[in-house]
């Protein structure tokens, strides 16, 4: 079967960490992924804040590009375009006029066949399967795994794991062995694109996630979007002074956790490009 | 010759507003066979009635048609006016202009035409109706009650002390409800144990009562004042003639790990229990799916130790079948419990504890003789949070209504709280608080003001536990929606009221409609708030709604006058709209081939075969009879029926077609 990838900008951009680690644990699992081609940006938060066709067309130009390809399946690892992915499933699925209206729009076929698959659905369905034979070196942190907004929420569109207390990534954090806390930043906002505009914000908000996980004694922080993974990560000097604190504590992406478990290389999974030192190996 | 009358009612203006009454009536008069037409402002009214009786006299009518609101509404009203004028009162029909006409449309034209359309085919039918005569059938003056708590209670005492016979049954070892589990009582504080124990040893005392607890409804068959019950009465494990009571093997039995019903789940009780010490009766069960007799096949230890050699582990369940006139339906309601809330931790925190668990903490007779103390540590809190509205009034969680108890409550824990923690705090948030009944916002106004209670108007996003503290943050909207942050020792949830378990089962059971919460449905909001639609069967208390005492008790009351006002009639007449199998002269004596087809499919088991012989006692034919009393004119055996000898009185085929072909004609 082939399956594709819509890479999204943050992948070949400030996450190419996280996009490295995917990679590198499809080779490693004999995966092949096509990317989508002449994929185009999912619209982000700027396109559904101001047109609401084009914060459609754009998702819907991709999905129709990956059908047209023949493309049954696609993996979004970035949990923003899952979202405006799903979210332009849904909304097209329910008015079938806006639909008909998307396609003339994009001036493609839309039919809305292709199954989008975010990260965790990913890694359940084709590397659970055969991680028990691949683990090398088991994941023996404690870990606090932080599903951030996207991934999770709205849990009316996306049907996928519960909104206020998500399961699945410490599901997979604990099949590699690692040891996951209850604490309740799992789903706390941590500034999302407030990133750039008003940096304070951001400090405050991630500051408060990362000080409940260093509190509750975790090792490390799991991620699965490169968001959450570049205010955690890349804003760390700012939070600290914000907090006037010494957070030292590092950001991974599951899928760098899981790249180490089975006895990838740091440099392979993309450890290297962190702002804040990893001490994990 | 048939002489119709009609009359055409505005309902003020809820007819009136998108039909043309007075073309309707116009339109109307010039049909055939139609004597008199006209229509007024308010047929249901004295005048509006007096209208009909005098037309009837006048014009010699043969039969009415009212066209007005729903049969359901006033087709007795105007049945007995017919009556009244000298009509037989099954020769008057209603054109429903209301709910299926006025009410859905605008008004046009078409809507006009439309409510002719509809008075048109119930002339028709009604110059076809033939007149009929009522049912009496007899009543058994036995009313069943169904539930014990303060509901049951009290209609059973009321219709008791009528001189009327009462069964009551209660599914759990004792009667007493949640109301036994309380602590104190708003608006008064006084203690609710002291006011109900009395009212419960009086049932078990009561000539006129006989009381089966730990037994379940099994099926209802049967009609009001003629119903047949079969009651379940779960093996107790126990012979209770012999059984004093005296409590040696629930202090003797190995298996004390199940979590206390009665404390909800806050203390720990034996296989074999009384599930309080004020039990009525107060006899043990064994609860054989926790006894390690059961399990493991050994044990026996409470056989061994009981003085009176009283319990029977072989002790089948009973079935029992009584003859019943009328029912109460008192089963209460159960409360969400804080599992229900993600956002609060999904009840994994052990000091987040609903509603009904702080009763039994505050309650003289609960697993801490009344101290406040929380569940994970038994350290008294010094920081206390209620929270109100806990999945009530929220159409996300599916919970669209208000529980009504809640604010009144909440008020009364802060304030039990702080009458036995003087120097702990107590917050509350709330949406709003309603607190309408005789001396209840004083009492709340009393919690604030006296007490000093922080009431905070909010609500609370989130609970998560933090170095042994609960971490609750909410909003305070009164103050430009600022964050509240409160590090809290407990927090108690004043969860959602719902239905209690097992309602929509006895619902069907029963035959009475339930709504989309499964609390039963009464057969009019306003003006029949105690009957169900079922004839002969009421509500009464929190399976209808989330109810405070005092509703509780009025309503029981009122299900009670219901039932005695039933059981002071020797017999019931019934509305005469049910099958019958024609007959005639020999030698056909009926068109029915004696088939019985109708016997396999009726669900009341009405029909019977009757014969017909000759002088010497030779059976010539057996046809199909109707059992007027069981028939509940549902139809099913008139449409089955291959020799079409089967019609249901007032509704019969030709009345139907004539409907039909009336609507489907021009006129």
């Amino acid at each position: 079967m082939k399956f594709g990838i819509y890479p999204g900008c943050s992948l070949t951009g400030s996450a190419r960490d996280y996009n490295e680690s995917v990679f590198a644990l499809a080779e490693a699992f004999g995966l092949e992924f096509t990317q989508v081609p002449d994929w185009n940006c999912c619209g982000a938060t700027a396109a559904h804040n101001l047109n609401k066709e084009l914060s459609l067309a754009l998702p819907a130009r991709i999905l129709a590009l990956a059908e047209k390809n023949g493309l049954e399946e696609i993996i979004v690892p970035c949990a923003a375009c899952y979202s405006r992915l799903v979210v332009t499933r849904h909304e097209l699925k329910k008015d079938p006029e806006l639909k008909n209206r998307i396609s003339e729009v994009i001036e493609m076929d839309y039919r809305g066949t292709s199954k989008i698959l975010n990260v965790i659905e990913w890694i359940d369905k084709y590397i659970t399967p055969k991680l028990d034979e691949k683990l090398v070196k088991p994941f023996n942190y404690k870990v606090a795994c932080y599903y951030g907004c996207l991934l999770v929420r709205p849990n009316k569109v996306l049907g996928y794991d519960r909104a206020e207390d998500p399961q699945t990534m410490d599901i997979v954090m604990r099949k590699i062995g690692a040891e996951t806390i209850d604490y309740p930043s799992k789903t706390e906002c941590c500034g999302a694109g407030l990133s750039i505009s008003r940096t304070d914000i951001v400090s405050k908000l991630s500051g408060k996630i990362i000080e409940d996980a260093e509190h509750r004694g975790a090792d490390a922080i799991i991620v699965a979007c490169p968001m959450c993974h570049s205010n955690l990560d890349m804003r760390r000097p700012d939070i600290n002074k914000y907090w006037k604190t010494d957070f030292k504590i590092p950001v991974l992406f599951v899928t760098q956790a899981i790249g180490l478990a089975i006895g990838l290389s740091p440099e392979k999974v993309g450890l290297k490009r962190h702002f804040v030192e990893v001490k994990i190996s | 010759m048939a002489r119709i009358g009609v009359f055409v009612c505005h309902c003020g203006e809820n007819i009136s507003a998108t039909v043309d009454c007075g073309k309707v009536a116009e339109t109307i008069g010039k049909l055939k066979h139609v004597a008199y037409s006209t229509d007024y402002k308010y047929m249901c009214s004295d005048p509006g009635q007096t209208i009909i009786k005098d037309a009837i006299k006048e014009h010699n009518l043969t039969g009415v048609v009212v066209s007005a609101c729903s049969p359901r509404m006033h087709e007795p009203t105007f049945r007995k006016a017919c009556a009244e004028g000298g009509l037989n009162p099954f020769l008057c029909e209603m054109a429903n202009l209301r709910e299926h006409c006025s009410w859905v449309h605008e008004k046009n034209d078409l809507t006009t035409e439309k409510a002719i359309d509809i008075v048109r085919s119930q002339v028709e039918k009604v110059k076809l109706n033939s007149a009929l005569q009522p049912i009496k059938v007899p009543v058994t003056r036995t009313a069943l009650v169904i539930g014990g708590g303060i509901a049951g209670i009290q209609s059973a005492l009321d219709i008791a002390n009528c001189g009327h016979k009462v069964v009551m049954v209660e599914r759990s070892p004792s009667i007493g409800g949640h109301m036994s589990q309380l602590s104190e009582t708003f608006p008064t504080l006084d203690c609710s144990q002291c006011i109900l124990t009395p009212r419960m040893v009086e049932v078990a005392q009561h000539p006129n009562i006989t009381l089966y607890t730990y037994a379940e409804i099994e099926s209802v068959e049967g009609f009001i004042g003629n119903f047949k019950v079969k009651i379940r009465k779960k093996a107790k494990s126990l012979d209770e003639k012999i059984c004093t009571g005296c409590g040696l093997c629930t202090t003797k039995c190995p298996q004390k790990k199940i979590p206390n019903e009665f404390e909800q789940g806050m203390g720990m009780r034996p296989a074999i229990y009384i599930p309080f010490p004020q039990a009525v009766p107060n006899r043990p069960v064994i609860d054989r799916e926790h006894c390690t007799y059961y399990i493991k096949g050994k044990c026996k230890v409470c056989e061994i130790v009981c003085p009176t050699k009283a319990i029977r582990f072989d002790q089948p369940d009973e079935i029992l079948e009584l003859e019943i006139g009328a029912i109460v339906v008192s089963t209460g309601f159960d409360i969400k419990h804080a599992d229900f809330f993600p956002e609060y931790g999904y009840g994994k925190y052990k000091d987040i504890i609903d509603g009904l668990q702080f009763e039994r903490l505050a309650s003289a007779s609960g697993p801490t003789t009344g101290a406040i103390l929380r569940p994970s540590d038994g350290q008294v809190p010094k920081n206390i949070v209620f929270i109100a509205c806990a999945g009530s009034r929220d159409p996300a969680k599916g919970i669209a209504y208000c529980s009504k108890i809640c604010c009144m409550y909440t008020a009364k824990h802060a304030m039990l709280y702080k009458h036995k923690v003087h120097e702990g705090k107590a917050h509350v948030f709330y949406m709003d608080i309603r607190s309408g009944g005789k001396n209840y916002d004083e009492f709340v106004r009393r919690a604030i003001e006296e007490d000093h209670v922080n009431y905070i108007r909010g609500r609370v996003s989130t609970i998560y536990e933090r170095d042994g503290k609960l971490i609750v943050k909410g909003v305070d909207t009164l103050l430009g929606a600022q964050p509240v942050e409160i590090v809290a020792d407990m927090v108690v949830l004043a969860t959602a009221g719902i239905a209690s378990s097992g309602a929509e089962e006895l619902a069907q059971k029963l035959h009475v409609s339930y709504d989309s919460h499964k609390f039963f449905a009464e057969a009019h909001p306003k003006l029949k708030p105690v009957e169900t639609n079922t004839a002969g069967i009421f509500l009464a208390g929190a399976c209808q709604n989330p109810k405070d005492i005092p509703d509780t008790v009025s309503q029981a009351s009122g299900a009670a006058v219901k039932v005695a006002a039933l059981f002071s009639q020797s017999e019931l007449t019934r509305e005469p709209l049910v099958a019958a199998v024609n007959r005639s002269g020999p030698p056909m004596y009926s068109t029915c081939v004696g088939c019985f087809l109708c016997q396999s499919v009726c669900p009341y088991q009405a029909i019977e075969r009757e014969d017909f012989k000759t002088r010497d006692g030779k059976i010539i034919k057996t046809v199909a009879k109707i059992n007027e009393g069981l028939c509940q004119g549902c139809g099913t055996c008139v449409a089955l029926c291959r020799s079409k000898s089967i019609d249901l009185q007032g509704y019969s085929n030709n009345q139907v077609y004539a409907e039909v072909v009336a609507l489907l004609n021009e006129y």
